[in-house]
């Protein structure tokens, strides 16, 4: 028998090795190092579709808006300044109307010239299908309609909402109208859009389950302008753990890994990586960790016991223990360093919160929450116990820690909170359904606007389910008539979006509907082993992020790219 | 014979609808609710976002009574689709799974016949050997007790970084587009190899004790002493011994290869290797029932199809059962 069983094993490496020998002569595709970029960490799963409208899957094929469909405007948040891409410029003709001159010489990878139609067309299928994202700006634009070859006018009805606009200006993906009008609503909506054609600086190539591979587009209309991209290849790669990330940071096989690396600060000090600061936090702020607190359950509809949890939480500890000092703890208003002129200072000093457990105790005490039964956790004015969660998803390793902290300072100020870690797919459901009691969640990124994190936290109406917002439920009218107000201040007007800021801030720091605690980091640490010129803090003219995630090439991070230059 | 198969088969065939049932029932008792988790990210305005809801719900099929959907499903199935990932939306399910489960099957298999037909060669060998005994089974013992991940982590450490010679991500290298050449398979072999050998080493360790045991036991059985009363050489004890001791451990394959395919899983995601693994992970976390629903479908489908074949090796190796076929 065990002959048997080894003839047919010799047979097998046989043909194996004939099919090899066969093989070899076929011509073989390698990459060369000095000409491909390695990047990883913004992918979660296998590549899934290149339609540049399914926002929620773009991190998978990341580069899909940005390497290879455009956007009219870029936006500078160093620097708080649109770029125009697409467009030459853009202006406000009336208050009620806005001109776009589109470039000349714009083309689409086909060869096909990109036209003011092209733009028109893409804004109006918001129009056409609901199922779009950006269909609510149809609630104010009234028609978008192109003039010749360049000139693209958008007409608004009276009260156009200006941030939510200056928003979409540089994150709606312009698409070829000669390819998409063929397509069915189905298609369009949620179509996976294999082999996309679009007017970017680089070309889909190939992809498998783990990785993406893009190639430059040698007769881009940018190299010009903003400079020829300097490898020919872009290698995304997408590792199932962060280990496996690590590893391969080590050893130099990734060129910019944008994974959360617990960590790196140690790494970075030995110089095995470079990061964006030479020193703690390392990274730039990309958003603000937020813990949502269930406004419609007791005690946590009480706006003093509220506060006393604001006290209550060291936030250093999470900063410095689960954190390893990679972020920053965030100012009580929520905002991101890059957004602090819109900070009001006064009322952060008179109403903001630092961690204080005597404070928060004080609070307690004042509010008639007393430890009646001497198990050192307080009971409600009303004498019934307090016992609550703290939730965030399992595996989310430096959240499970941070709330780790959450429950252990909480419990030391008298609060009884356990820390809980459900599967992402119960937390996410009951994270929108009202079934948590206090839950992390940091769902409005790095933009131009504050109204951003304002949409995020107040986000209204109150519904049954809140899908993307205010998870809390936090009722307020008089609030969101301000973040209303808000969207509806033009850009340009500085000081009408701080006035508004202030009053949302100091409604927001004395009712303290939820806790702001830290910046989540632009997790990105880069090796110089091909590639240098990276962003760093010293090097930041002009300034670039340093960052490859879905939303961000926007942002700088395709002029990231650009600017790289091969290692000695 | 016929009749003996023919029970199998029914018997398998229940067995697959019934799996299947449970397959398709128990992502549905998971509480949350995959569109909604699907939809959160978009952060549109509450407006948008109920039309987007019943849009997708409606795409999904999941508007309609939960009966109507088992129903639904089964139709589906017999016509080959496995519905529409909700996860990786929209790719269909049959087509990821056509990605990846190339990798499954080009790591599991080679794992677990060479640790098993190793294994048993090697347990063979060392029992009654006293050296053996006492210095190389210890560690068979401990490998056996290892989980999958742990040893897998060690592997990439150990050879990935510190030594630097195999890669620890990945089937292929990244810097390589498929294509036949020496260069190529060299390179798909290197990448194979550490979750290969997590994979050989625990279930080697396993099958080598396991055959140890079994040796044993036989050689303490009447019919050794009789032959070595005999004057029979100690080889030839021995094989009878052997022949009578592979028995369990056919049996022992079959009811491991659930625990094999799930120890596979876990290490894949140790080393970034695209089969199912870190998909059915992901998938379970995402509740995508449909792709849950596909990965499991291969599993059954290829822990039943793995059993009928054990049953009839079972027939051509043991005598006694082919024996009481004819006698019926």
């Amino acid at each position: 028998m065990w002959s048997r069983g080894r003839s047919i094993i010799t047979m097998l490496v046989l043909v194996l090795l004939s099919v090899g020998l066969l093989g070899a002569l076929a011509f073989g595709q390698v990459y060369d190092r000095d000409e491909t970029l390695y990047v990883s960490g913004a992918a979660w799963g296998p590549p899934n579709d290149w339609n540049p409208f399914i926002t929620w899957s773009k991190a998978n094929t990341t580069g899909t808006l940005g390497y290879v469909y455009e956007t009219l405007f870029m936006y500078d948040p160093l620097n708080d300044a649109f770029i125009p891409f697409l467009a030459e410029k853009g202006e406000w003709i009336t208050d009620t109307s806005y001109e776009i001159t589109l470039r000349k010489g714009l083309t689409w990878t086909d060869g096909t010239p990109l036209t003011a139609e092209d733009v028109a067309f893409t804004m109006n299928l918001g129009n056409q299908y609901e199922a779009l994202w950006f269909a609510p700006m149809w609630d104010y634009v009234t028609s978008v309609i192109s003039f010749g070859d360049r000139i693209v006018r958008f007409d608004f009805t009276d009260d156009p909402l200006y941030q939510e606009f200056d928003n979409n200006l540089y994150n709606i993906p312009i698409v070829p109208k000669h390819i998409w009008e063929s397509k069915s609503e189905e298609d369009i909506t949620g179509g996976a859009n294999e082999n996309p054609v679009g007017s970017g600086a680089f070309l889909y190539e190939t992809h498998s389950s783990d990785r993406n591979v893009w190639i430059r587009n040698d007769s881009w209309w940018g190299n010009d302008i903003f400079g020829a991209p300097p490898m020919k290849r872009i290698v995304d790669v997408r590792f199932s753990s962060n280990s496996v990330a690590l590893g391969s940071v080590i050893k130099g096989d990734v060129d910019l890994s944008n994974n959360f690396l617990p960590g790196i600060a140690t790494l970075a000090e030995k110089g095995y990586v470079t990061t964006y600061f030479d020193g703690a936090p390392y990274m730039l702020a990309a958003n603000t960790a937020v813990l949502f607190l269930n406004t419609t359950k007791k005690p946590m509809d009480d706006a003093a016991f509220r506060r006393a949890l604001a006290y209550a939480i060291n936030v250093d500890d999470i900063v410095s223990v689960a954190y390893a000092n990679l972020v920053a703890a965030a100012s009580p208003t929520g905002l991101l360093p890059q957004l602090s002129k819109y900070d009001d200072q006064a009322v952060i000093d008179e109403s903001g919160w630092t961690y204080d457990p005597a404070m928060a105790a004080q609070i307690l005490a004042d509010n008639g929450y007393v430890d009646l039964d001497g198990d050192g956790y307080v009971e409600a004015p009303d004498g019934s116990t307090i016992a609550l969660e703290v939730t965030c998803p399992l595996g989310w390793t430096d959240w499970m820690e941070s709330i780790a902290v959450i429950s252990d300072s909480a419990k030391a100020a008298g609060i009884n909170i356990e820390d809980v870690t459900p599967d992402y797919g119960s937390w996410n459901t009951a994270l929108t359904t009202l079934g948590f009691d206090m839950t992390l969640n940091n769902w409005a990124n790095l933009s131009n606007t504050p109204w951003t994190l304002y949409n995020l936290l107040f986000r209204h109406p109150i519904q049954d389910i809140m899908g993307s917002g205010n998870f809390g439920a936090y009722d307020n009218q008089e609030l969101f008539d301000l973040v209303d107000a808000l969207a509806a201040v033009p850009t340009t007007d500085l000081a009408g979006m701080q006035a508004v800021c202030s009053q949302i801030q100091t409604i927001m720091l004395t009712e303290v509907p939820m806790i702001p605690l830290w910046y989540n980091g632009l997790w990105a640490q880069y090796s110089e082993a091909v590639w240098t010129n990276w962003p760093t803090e010293a090097s930041n003219d002009p300034a670039r992020l340093p960052s490859t995630w879905h939303g961000y090439w926007q942002l700088g991070g395709l002029l990231t790219l650009l600017e790289l230059e091969l290692a000695e | 014979m016929r009749r003996y198969f023919g029970r199998k088969l029914l018997i398998y065939f229940i067995t697959f609808f019934l799996a299947v049932t449970i397959d398709w029932l128990i992502p549905r008792f998971m509480p949350g609710n995959p569109v909604q988790n699907m939809l959160a990210r978009a952060a549109v305005r509450p407006e948008a976002a109920e039309v987007m809801y019943s849009y997708y719900t409606r795409a999904f099929g999941l508007d309609v009574p939960i009966w109507q959907q088992y129903l639904n499903f089964w139709n589906a199935l017999f016509h080959g689709d496995l519905g529409t990932s909700v996860y990786l939306f929209p790719q269909p399910v049959a087509k990821v799974l056509r990605e990846s489960i190339p990798y499954d099957i080009f790591l599991l298999l080679p794992a677990i016949l060479l640790s098993w037909w190793a294994g048993n060669k090697f347990g063979a060998f060392a029992a009654r050997t006293k050296r053996l005994d006492n210095t190389l089974l210890p560690i068979g013992y401990i490998l056996t007790a290892t989980p999958y991940m742990w040893l897998g982590i060690l592997l990439a450490w150990a050879f990935g970084i510190v030594l630097d010679i195999f890669p620890i991500a990945g089937a292929y290298s990244f810097s390589m587009e498929p294509h036949w050449s020496w260069l190529f398979i060299g390179d798909v072999l290197k990448h194979w190899f550490l979750p290969f050998a997590s994979l050989f080493l625990v279930g080697f360790g396993g099958w080598a004790i396991g055959m140890r045991n079994m040796i044993i036991y036989e050689l303490e059985a009447d019919y050794s002493h009789y032959l070595e009363a005999l004057g029979a050489p100690r080889r030839l004890v021995r094989k009878y011994a052997f022949r009578n001791a592979i028995l369990p451990q056919i049996t022992g394959l079959a009811l491991q290869l659930g625990v094999i395919v799930a120890g596979a899983l876990v290490t894949e995601v140790v080393f970034s290797y695209p089969g199912i693994g870190y998909l059915l992970l992901a998938a379970i976390q995402n509740q995508d029932y449909f792709l849950i629903q596909g990965c499991f479908l291969f599993i059954i489908t290829g822990v039943l199809l793995a059993n009928f074949l054990i049953d009839i090796a079972y027939v051509i190796v043991d005598p006694r059962v082919r024996r009481g076929m004819v006698g019926e």
